[in-house]
Parts: structure tokens; C-alpha cells; sequence
């Protein structure tokens, strides 16, 4: 998708660019607030760092991804705007990031299948017609290796570990893979940036996806799980319960003292 | 200060054997040439269970002190906020991480020291025992807490002996970058909204005396402060360290358009010096002692991250087992 045969692709609206870009921001946003929540309370020092390593990471990406998503959109909105003053309804995350912690298995399960999105994502996304975006992407895709790296890891040493540990991230993968179909299965929208070269083809995405949770899974010892059918709709507005109590945590004390800065 | 706790504790009687003298007399001798004192080298019991008591004391401290900030990562008010926030917090969990390390080169393992803490046995500044109420906390934390240990802390740089010194370098360049962040915070709420100055000041209300109280009992009550100044693991006494802190604070608040929360400070001309009223030394002992108004739960919350992680060490143990203790668990990629 180089920038020679950008003009074969038809172009995207701002409001389209607009809105995917939010996909992105708001999956890092929210991911990024649930690991903070760890800081202090982690299983070894090693962990506490780590954790808060990679919601540094993310928090960061999504600061690059809602501010360039504001200037697509041209209303003078600013990271902290986007954060903060839009309701559960308008955020555009996946489901599957604003799942609770539950325990640290939980956690890493929850990670290892969003990192592996994130990481796929980011690297396709490096060669976007949107040089923007493209520029974001190639930066977080370094990011995501790592916490890949740390959650697969895990992954397998839990899976790999004690008779316990192995029925923790077990019970786990079972209850959270119900939320991967919303990464992978396309909407009219991924559709429409695959057609603008903006974002990849969202079966090949799939594809990488499903062979590194694959060797995740075989290397940990877990079964791939059955299909499970429900659409989650995060990343149109349709969230879980869960996302109105972050964001009610995470906007609290602009929303209490509007119009002033900190 | 982070070990203030060394002050009002007893150690043990020396032993002493034979040879016992000439090798105090020359290990005196390497201190009082500032020669550093390294793992290998042969130093008195006393010295090798003082600085162990003052660095887990301060590793404690490191880690207890990740949860009063961290209560308020998630509420943050903006995401450059939030992230300077995540960032110290693990800066803190990273300098619990050093100490615990330079602790284990006198000869006792981290988890040792973790279990002396969890069991109730082991003490930590008294100052994480206050709780961070508002937004502002975290603003009045790095700027009096941060700044307070900043005092104690450089002079532990040339510490007498050589990790908990090179340790210390480390650890006082991140903790002046951390108070420096706190300063702004409060100096953006004491230029913002009449509710954000309030809010600014209802912090420094709270952390004021709790902060001069990290310095430890006065000197006249301070039980070990001689021997540690002879052995060079403390360089200035608490009630210096505590007034250097008062005199460079104050014309800080008055930036600030604070006041201290003191009637009776005053700027003393001849001696060129604040004074400040007298420090109520019974909730200094309250604290230390468990009564705190968080002791409790800053116990409880490391009792419960230690006993939920249980699971994850042992299956990491288990998979050491299995693999090698050098196995990548990772798959490609």
C-alpha cells in the first residue's frame, strides 16, 4: 500500500477515518486502564513493572491514535476531550478489552488474545494508505511485540505450570473467547478501510491471528475452543456492562469539575 | 524519613571474639578514610544488621508506597496525568526492586524480607499510612513526601556502604524528577479553580506534619542516630535534615499562595531559619506502632496481592521445573 498507488484506492470520509481511528484509540485506552488497575497489586514486583510497562504502552498509543482521530475530525476535540466527555455508547473498543481483571490469568488471557489483534493490526497498519495512521501504527507494532511476547509467555507457563494454574487460564480462555469473533469478523466499516487501503484485508488479519493463538494455545497445553456465537458490537457502541463502570472511574474528576485544567 | 522506624527500635548486644577488636578498629578506619564498604568485606554484625533493617525499611517503604498513589492511577484527570502517575508508581515498585537487591548482598533474600513485612514484623515509613483523598494528594505527595525523602536520601549517597550507596544515585535522580511533577501538579491547582486551590490546600493541611514526622523522633529521643553518623550510614542527624527540609518548603507554599498549617511558624533572622510549632510526637508513635488511619489496609492490600499471586509463582516455579529455569515460555513471534 505504498503511497504511489494511493491514489488507486477510493478515498475514505473523515467521519470514516474518523470513526476507525476511534476503534484503535479506544481498544488502547480502555486495555491501558484495565492493566493500570494492577499497579501495586501484581503477583511479583516483576509483574507490578511489567504491567505497568505495557499500560504505559497502550495509554500511550491511544493518546497519538484520539488525537489524530480529533483532528480527522476537525471539531476541535483533544485527547483529553475524546477520553473524558464521550459516554459509554461512543466509545468504539472491542468488547473484549474492557473485561474485568479477575485474576491474573484472567488478565493474561485477556491480553494474549487482544495482543495478538493489536500486534497483526499494528503491522499491517504500518502500510496504510493514511500516513497518519500509518506512522502511529509502525511505533505501537514494536510496542505490541513485546506485550505479546510477555502475554503469551505467561500464557504458557501458566497453562504449562500447576494442575491449578492450568484450570484457571483454562476456565478462562473458555469464557473470554466468546469476545474474539468481534475482532476478527469484519463490519461495513473494516470493509470499507480494506477498500481504501487504509486498513488490511480483515481475512488476513484472521489468518496470522488464528496461527499465533494457535501456537500460543498447543505451547500452553489448552484445547482451541469451541465457536461461540454472539455478536459483540464494542467497536459500534454496543458495549458490555463492564465499560460504564471504567469509564465511570476513568472520567469522574473532569466530569465533576468541568472547565478547568490539570 | 523512609527508615525513621531504626530511631526507636533496639538492636542486638555485639559479639565479639578474639580478633574482634583489630578488625573494628581497622574497619573504623577504611570509614573514617571514606572507603566504601563492599559485600565481601569482613564489618561488625551490628553495622551488616543496621543497614539490612534500614534498607528492607526503605524497600518496605518503596512498595507500601505504590498504593496510596495508585489509588489514584485509574481516576487520573487527564491522560498525561494518568500517565506521569503509572509511570512513578512503577518507578517506586522499581526502587523497591534495587533495595531489595542491595538487602541481599548483606546476606538476606527478598523474600525473606517480604515475609517479615506481610507478618506485621517489619516496619515502613509512616507516612504511606495517611490516605490520598483527592486529587491533590498526589500533587502534595510528590512534593513534600518526594521532597522530604530527597533530604535523607542524598546524603545516603555516600553511604558507607557501597550498593545501598550506588542504589541511592539511582533512586535520588527519579525522586527529584518526581518531585519536581509534584510541585507542577500542586502549581496547576493553585493557579486553577477556587475548588482546586481549596482542594490544593486541604492537601498540604494533611500532609504537612505527617511529612516533617518522616524525619524520624528528635535527636534527643533517637537511640541509634550516633552510631549510624560513626559508621557513616547517616550523614546528618534528623532534627537537621527535618529543619534543612522546613527552610527550603516554606517559601515553596508561600510560591504556592498556601499556608502552612503551622501558627506557630515563624522566620527566625539571627539563626536564618523557619521554626516551626511542635510536632505532635503521640500520632507519630500511633502511626508506627499500627494505629495509623491506613496501616491496616496498606497490610492487607500487600497480604492480598501476595496471597492471590501465590498460584502464579508456584505455576512459574513449576514450569522452571519442567523446562529449565532458563526455558523462553514464549512462542514465536
Amino acid at each position: 500500500m505504498s503511497s504511489a498507488i494511493a491514489a488507486e484506492y477510493p478515498a475514505a470520509t473523515a467521519e470514516e477515518r474518523c470513526e476507525y481511528t476511534l476503534r484503535l484509540a479506544d481498544t488502547s485506552l480502555v486495555a491501558g486502564q484495565r492493566l493500570a488497575e494492577w499497579l501495586g497489586h501484581g503477583p511479583a514486583l516483576e509483574e507490578d513493572l511489567a504491567l505497568g510497562n505495557i499500560a504505559l504502552d497502550l495509554i500511550g498509543q491511544a493518546r497519538l491514535l484520539l488525537a489524530l482521530a480529533g483532528r480527522v475530525e476537525g471539531r476541535g476535540r483533544d485527547e483529553d476531550a475524546l477520553a473524558f466527555w464521550r459516554d459509554a455508547a461512543q466509545f468504539r473498543n472491542v468488547s473484549l478489552a474492557e473485561q474485568p481483571n479477575g485474576d491474573f490469568g484472567r488478565t493474561i488471557v485477556r491480553q494474549c488474545l487482544l495482543d495478538a489483534w493489536q500486534l497483526e493490526t499494528y503491522e499491517s497498519l504500518a502500510g496504510s494508505t493514511d500516513v497518519e495512521l500509518a506512522g502511529i501504527a509502525a511505533k505501537a507494532a514494536k510496542e505490541c511485540r513485546y506485550h505479546w511476547r510477555y502475554s503469551a509467555g505467561w500464557l504458557v507457563r501458566l497453562g504449562d505450570g500447576t494442575e491449578e494454574s492450568h484450570r484457571r487460564v483454562s476456565e478462562a480462555m473458555q469464557d473470554l473467547w466468546r469476545f474474539t469473533d468481534e475482532l476478527l469478523a469484519p463490519d461495513a466499516l473494516d470493509a470499507r478501510m480494506a477498500e481504501c487501503g487504509i486498513a488490511p484485508p480483515a481475512a488476513a488479519i484472521r489468518e496470522r491471528w488464528e496461527q499465533r493463538v494457535a501456537g500460543a494455545l498447543q505451547a500452553a497445553k489448552l484445547p482451541w475452543p469451541a465457536h461461540q456465537h454472539y455478536p459483540w458490537h464494542g467497536k459500534r457502541g454496543v458495549h458490555t456492562e463492564a465499560l460504564g463502570h471504567l469509564l465511570a472511574t476513568l472520567q469522574q474528576l473532569p466530569r465533576a469539575y468541568p472547565g478547568v485544567s490539570w | 524519613m523512609y527508615t525513621q522506624a531504626l530511631d526507636s527500635a533496639d538492636t542486638a548486644a555485639p559479639q565479639g571474639d578474639a580478633d574482634e577488636g583489630g578488625r573494628r578498629e581497622r574497619f573504623q578506619g577504611r570509614i573514617d578514610r571514606d572507603e566504601k564498604i563492599e559485600p565481601k568485606d569482613w564489618m561488625p554484625q551490628e553495622y551488616r544488621q543496621t543497614l539490612i533493617r534500614q534498607i528492607a525499611q526503605h524497600a518496605h517503604s518503596e512498595i507500601v508506597g505504590m498504593l496510596p498513589e495508585g489509588n489514584w492511577i485509574t481516576r487520573a484527570p487527564s491522560l498525561r496525568r494518568k500517565v506521569v502517575l503509572i509511570a512513578k508508581v512503577q518507578d517506586e515498585g522499581g526502587h523497591g526492586m534495587y533495595l531489595y537487591s542491595a538487602a541481599e548482598t548483606l546476606g538476606v533474600s527478598r523474600g525473606a524480607l517480604i515475609e517479615q513485612l506481610l507478618a506485621g514484623r517489619a516496619k515502613y515509613s509512616s507516612i504511606f499510612n495517611y490516605p490520598t483523598l483527592t486529587w491533590a494528594d498526589i500533587g502534595a505527595i510528590g512534593w513534600l513526601v518526594d521532597g522530604a525523602a530527597i533530604m535523607n536520601q542524598i546524603p545516603l549517597c555516600r553511604c558507607s556502604y557501597g550498593p545501598y550507596a550506588r542504589a541511592m544515585v539511582r533512586i535520588c535522580k527519579e525522586e527529584s524528577f518526581h518531585q519536581r511533577q509534584g510541585y507542577e501538579l500542586m502549581l496547576t491547582l493553585a493557579r486553577g479553580s477556587a475548588a482546586q486551590r481549596a482542594m490544593a490546600q486541604d492537601a498540604l493541611n494533611r500532609w504537612w506534619w505527617p511529612s516533617l514526622m518522616m524525619f524520624g523522633p528528635s535527636d534527643a529521643h533517637s537511640v541509634h542516630t550516633a552510631q549510624s553518623l560513626r559508621w557513616k550510614i547517616k550523614r546528618f542527624s534528623n532534627d537537621e535534615l527535618r529543619q534543612k527540609f522546613i527552610d527550603v518548603t516554606v517559601p515553596q507554599a508561600q510560591y504556592l499562595g498556601l499556608t502552612v498549617p503551622d501558627p506557630e511558624l515563624r522566620w527566625d533572622e539571627p539563626a536564618q531559619h523557619y521554626r516551626a510549632g511542635p510536632i505532635a510526637w503521640s500520632e507519630f508513635h500511633a502511626v508506627l506502632k499500627g494505629d495509623g488511619p491506613c496501616n491496616r489496609e496498606r497490610l492487607a492490600a500487600r497480604r492480598a496481592a501476595h496471597e492471590a499471586g501465590r498460584w502464579v509463582r508456584e505455576a512459574a516455579a513449576a514450569y522452571a521445573d519442567k523446562h529449565g529455569a532458563d526455558a523462553v515460555a514464549a512462542p514465536s513471534g
